[in-house]
């Protein structure tokens, strides 16, 4: 029984890995096509044949770019990200900082987003067609519907300057201490809250009343049990692959689609460390943010899948 | 000096702009006088504080290196651990820093520079002639990546004498002393030869906690020579590259100061008593370049009629909404020293206008290219102007051409085309860089001998009342025969916050010529 689980879930690994490796390949490839020379891009005006030449070979750029990209993708899966071309920083130094902050930011949206919208889907299933129902449902249309720079802007404005409960920007710096950084990323964590809780909460909604209309739901209705007891240990449960699948996605895009987000608070994270050096042609940088955002998003996708297999067991045995 | 603007940062800055504007607006220390213009009820400051300001212009890539700034934050950032040997005064003119006077030959072309004494570097070590003479010789550096190359280009030598430093040009500039004012050239122990970032300078703030394109944070350096600079116990510069997301951190009270405010939500920040606007009229020009050698501006009857056509004050008005001041079609206005302020202001007049276009005999439509990344605001104004030349009979097409590429496609290329120019430091520097026949960004192909002769010659005179007479009769030159189509000098908008005191009206540069966080201080 337990060796089809296992090799399922070998096989969805094996999966995102060649999915990286591809992806992989397309940053490398996308960066090189790129109008443009790097050198050039470094040098400026000042630039002449032999500086050129110079850059050139000093960043390996002479190499074939199939010998380039075998010692990237090596260096990449050590860890090893080169340097940067602007200011010769080490790379995965740099995004180690921004990563983390970028992942605090992510992580605490995601510790109050996802009971929550748990709990509001719940709890529309259970007060459905109601007042309640009516008004959970508007409000995160809503929500979901206005881009973030909106709702950003909005809270900034409300909560920034007209109440001054909270910093308009969240300012991070190392050495701070958790509450500082915790009260400094309100109004960030509140507006992805915003952005995501909507999707989630109708998905759980809609998951549970799928399940609802299923058999063994009437059943259980029939023996009598409460409604609150039957959407927790009957409809939950079997409602729960779906419901990962949009967590994840959502998760996923707390990493990789807060750009916006970042932009308009003014948080050093991944996104504005990779639109800084878009703009400056760091095409190492670049290269190593697309890996780590592919990486995210596929990790996250596996996990989601085997947390499904193991929450479902139907789904160890596709047909 | 080549930098070209084909260079867009997040913020929108064009590296000209920064290099231009900056490099050249360089710097300035205010000393008793610049105290004197702060208002009065403020004028005893207060010690102590965290100083915050929120700026844009700044990037993860930014660097400590004073030699390789491009950005306005780590430009600002830089003044407060840096100091360079001269500064620029409000009036424009030379002012001592870190040399405390100066001498010339009398032919302008050796320059010695007594080096102040009682100095320290934050590192404790004193500072001396030699780190001034290293300091230059780095930036001079033909292999150096230093955006101050250009300025110290007509540099032969420079060696130390006793506590001087003597500095050997190769050709005649009285204007040397303003050349080392440049915002690269901050004084380095050993010259920062070997440790070009490490951030020790003799500045009233020591390096503090420093992530670049993020924040910059400096403390109180106990034993800073000059006690008139410097009030604050720290000071915290954060890059906020967003407009929106700088101007709700100053009305909330987050930063102190915020520059680069944009002229549209200027009369909504105002509402808030909390918040300051200072504006200052910078020597940044928005302009539209006429080749004075190619098509139909090849006739100056041409030129001229564009020139009368064009109605200033509404463009003024209804581009940059008041925020400029009205140009003259030569590339100098007030905020510049030797400023030749009885040159009369062009005014329009369609008929006049009507005239000379009858008399160049040109009926083809003439092509104007414009685009967003020109200056703020350039394609409305191109169309804007389309409608007044139309009232002198004159037809002006207007081209947008696309962002990207403009720099490299359009401007210098095109015979009629949307520009700016951040300014220079001196008149000298702004006509060299831009109006000698040989100038590399001759961007409106003005070839004038005679304009060529007087500009070397008045680069070495140092008698002032007579080369004022020279720069006067070059302005008149560039303005009625020159291909300059210059409606606006653009102002430098910043916001501060009411608590903020002993602010300074600099028309150096913006934040008060980057001085702010050595100048003000915070209401106790």
């Amino acid at each position: 029984m337990r060796s089809p689980l296992f090799r399922l879930i070998g096989q969805r690994i094996a999966i995102g890995i060649i999915l990286l490796w591809a992806v992989s390949g397309l940053i490398f490839t996308g960066t090189q096509i790129l109008p443009g020379d790097v050198a050039q891009a470094i040098l400026g005006q000042q630039a002449t044949k032999d500086s050129l030449a110079a850059v050139r070979i000093e960043l390996g750029l002479n190499k074939p770019a199939i010998v380039r990209y075998g010692e990237w993708l090596e260096g990449a899966v050590q860890g090893d990200f080169g340097r940067s071309y602007v200011n010769q920083d080490d790379i995965a130094t740099a995004i180690g900082h921004r990563l983390g902050n970028t992942l605090f930011l992510a992580f605490w949206a995601a510790v109050i987003s996802v009971p929550l919208a748990l709990l509001l889907g719940m709890l529309s299933v259970l007060y459905r067609d109601t007042l309640l129902d009516r008004i959970l449902s508007i409000v995160t249309l809503s929500t979901v519907s206005l881009p973030e720079f909106f709702s950003g802007y909005l809270l900034i404005y409300i909560f920034g300057v007209q109440l001054r409960w909270f910093p308009a920007s969240a300012l991070i710096y190392n050495g701070m201490g958790i509450w500082d950084r915790l009260y400094a990323i309100a109004l960030p964590c509140a507006t992805l809250v915003l952005v995501i809780v909507g999707y989630m909460m109708r998905m759980t909604r809609a998951a549970i009343l799928n399940v609802m209309s299923s058999a063994y739901v009437e059943t259980a209705e029939l023996k009598g049990l409460s409604k609150f007891r039957i959407i927790w240990r009957h409809a939950l449960p079997n409602a729960v692959a779906p419901i990962i699948q949009v967590i994840a996605l959502n998760l996923a895009y707390l990493v990789v689609g807060v750009v916006v987000v970042e932009v308009i608070f003014v948080y050093p994270g991944m996104g504005q460390y990779m639109v800084d050096s878009v703009a400056k042609r760091d095409v190492p940088v670049v290269q190593a943010c697309g890996l780590i955002f592919a990486a995210v998003y596929i990790v996250l996708n596996l996990v989601a899948d085997v947390a499904a297999i193991l929450a479902n067991p139907r789904l160890r045995h596709p047909r | 000096m080549s930098d070209i603007p084909n260079v867009l940062t997040p913020s929108g800055l064009k590296r000209r702009s920064l290099l231009g504007g900056a490099a050249a607006f360089g710097l300035a220390v205010p000393f008793a006088g610049a105290l004197g213009r702060a208002r009065a009820a403020d004028a005893t400051p207060v010690k102590g504080g965290n100083l915050k300001i929120g700026m844009s212009g700044g990037q993860s890539s930014d660097s400590l290196d004073p030699a390789l700034l491009t950005n306005y934050a780590p430009t600002l950032f830089n003044y407060c651990w840096g100091e360079t040997l001269i500064n620029v005064g409000l009036d424009g003119t030379p002012q001592p820093n870190l040399a405390e006077s100066w001498t010339s030959s009398k032919d302008a072309k050796i320059w010695t520079l007594k080096i102040r004494k009682g100095v320290t570097f934050h590192n404790g070590q004193t500072l001396t002639a030699d780190d001034c003479v290293k300091t230059l010789q780095r930036h001079m550096d033909p292999k150096t990546k230093s955006g101050a190359l250009g300025v110290l280009g007509g540099i032969a030598s420079v060696a130390t004498d006793g506590d001087a430093m003597v500095i050997t040009l190769s050709g005649a500039n009285a204007d040397l002393p303003l050349l080392v004012t440049d915002y690269h050239l901050v004084v380095q122990p050993g010259g920062g030869i070997d440790k070009p970032t490490a951030g020790i300078g003799t500045g009233p703030y020591k390096v503090g906690n420093v992530q670049p394109g993020v924040r910059y944070s400096g403390t109180k350096y106990a034993g800073y020579w000059n006690s008139e600079l410097g009030h604050v116990d720290s000071v915290d510069v954060i890059v906020m590259n967003d407009d929106t997301a700088r101007s709700a951190a100053l009305q909330s009270g987050q930063v102190h100061i915020i520059n680069q405010v944009d002229p549209k939500i200027v009369s909504f920040m105002k509402r808030n008593p909390r918040v300051v606007i200072e504006t200052v009229a910078g020597r940044g020009q928005n302009i539209f370049n006429m080749f004075c050698d190619t098509g139909p501006f090849k006739n100056n009857d041409v030129r001229m009629a564009l020139k009368l056509a064009m109605d200033r004050e509404q463009l003024t008005k209804q581009i940059m909404l008041g925020y400029a001041s009205i140009g003259n079609d030569f590339p100098i206005n007030k905020a510049y020293p030797l400023f030749p302020s009885d040159i009369p202001q062009r005014t329009c007049d369609p008929d006049q206008a009507k005239f000379f276009y009858k008399k160049s005999g040109n009926t083809d439509p003439i092509v104007l290219r414009s685009a967003e990344v020109a200056f703020s605001g350039a394609v409305d104004a191109a169309t804007l102007f389309q409608q007044q030349a139309q009232k002198a009979g004159i037809p002006v097409q207007v081209v947008r051409e696309p962002d990207d590429g403009y720099w490299s496609n359009v401007w210098n290329k095109k015979p009629f085309s949307a520009s700016y120019w951040g300014g220079r430091a001196t008149q000298d520097q702004m006509y060299s860089t831009a109006y000698l026949s040989k100038a590399d960004w001759n961007d409106t192909h003005f070839f004038h001998p005679e304009f060529d002769t007087m500009l070397l010659q008045a680069r070495g005179e140092l008698d002032t009342a007579k080369r004022a007479e020279m720069y006067h009769d070059m302005g008149m030159l560039v303005r009625d025969q020159g291909g300059s189509l210059l409606p606006f000098f653009n102002d430098f908008i910043d916001a501060r916050s009411s608590t903020v005191m002993g602010w300074v009206t600099d028309a150096n540069g913006p934040l008060s010529n980057y001085q702010a966080p050595l100048r003000v201080w915070l209401k106790a």
